[in-house]
């Protein structure tokens, strides 16, 4: 495709794995995206749910979230929801921080804290679910 | 130095606001928005695991007037972050790229989202006075 016989510097592994100099090809891209369409559904069923409700009091919600359904859907929202903005949050401190050493720690940091904040979500639903 | 001032770019200072820009950044704004929400939904369900005095400590916080103004908010970015969402979407699997067609959908995002934050808030207030 283009690529001169005689001058080729690309390994051979590299050209098979057609990743590109950012090294992760269009995974990060590609993850972003189907994050995104699963959170259509996901968030509308969250927003009519609780407008649903015909109150907002501690007894409704936690029986809204008893049933296995909305718990099951809400674990699914909080895991997906975590993720996608992991994503779009890792892209916003790889733009606008420049230093290499803040760089790495930022997004350590960033992964650190949706890992904890998805935890934490989703075992606040078990909770709920399993009634403790 | 050349003796001549010569035009250099981009000029941020002067330049002029196309909406296709102003609503790639507003995305991005509303993304990073919709970022520090998470954190205000996992602190509503802790409280909702940790039983009724947590979650009335919660609830008083949401519904006072920083609550509500955050609560709106995130209503807002979230209309939005969701229209334009789907506006990339349609972006990638190759519709919508005339420009007719971008600023339309453009104007659509913005008034549509404008539109589900007064819808959602108005039935919270309906059922309030309800």
């Amino acid at each position: 495709m283009g690529e001169s016989p005689k001058l080729n510097l690309r390994s051979p592994l590299g050209r098979v794995l057609g990743l590109g100099s950012a090294k992760d090809g269009t995974a990060h891209w590609w993850a972003q995206r189907v994050s995104a369409v699963a959170l259509i559904p996901l968030t509308l069923w969250f927003v009519l749910s609780l407008l649903w409700l015909p109150s907002l009091d501690y007894a409704t919600v936690r029986a809204w979230l008893s049933v296995p359904l909305s718990g099951f859907l809400a674990m699914l929202l909080v895991a997906v929801l975590a993720y996608h903005s992991y994503l779009g949050t890792t892209v916003v401190i790889e733009d606008y921080v420049h230093p290499a050493g803040m760089k790495l720690l930022s997004l350590l940091l960033l992964r650190f804290l949706y890992v904890l904040v998805g935890g934490v979500s989703i075992f606040a639903i078990l909770r709920i679910a399993i009634g403790s | 130095m050349p003796a001549r001032a010569r035009p250099t770019s981009p000029h941020l200072e002067i330049y002029r606001w196309h909406i296709g820009s102003a609503l790639s950044i507003l995305h991005r704004l509303t993304g990073i928005a919709l970022a520090l929400g998470l954190l205000a939904l996992c602190y509503w369900l802790v409280s909702l695991a940790g039983g009724e005095q947590s979650y009335a400590a919660a609830a008083k916080l949401l519904a006072g007037p920083a609550g509500l103004v955050l609560l709106i908010g995130w209503t807002f970015s979230f209309s939005y972050h969701l229209l334009n969402g789907v506006r990339h979407l349609f972006w990638d699997v190759g519709y919508g790229f005339e420009r007719t067609e971008r600023r339309a959908s453009g104007w659509f995002a913005v008034l549509g989202s404008i539109a589900l934050t007064l819808c959602v808030w108005g039935l919270i207030w309906a059922s309030r006075l309800s």
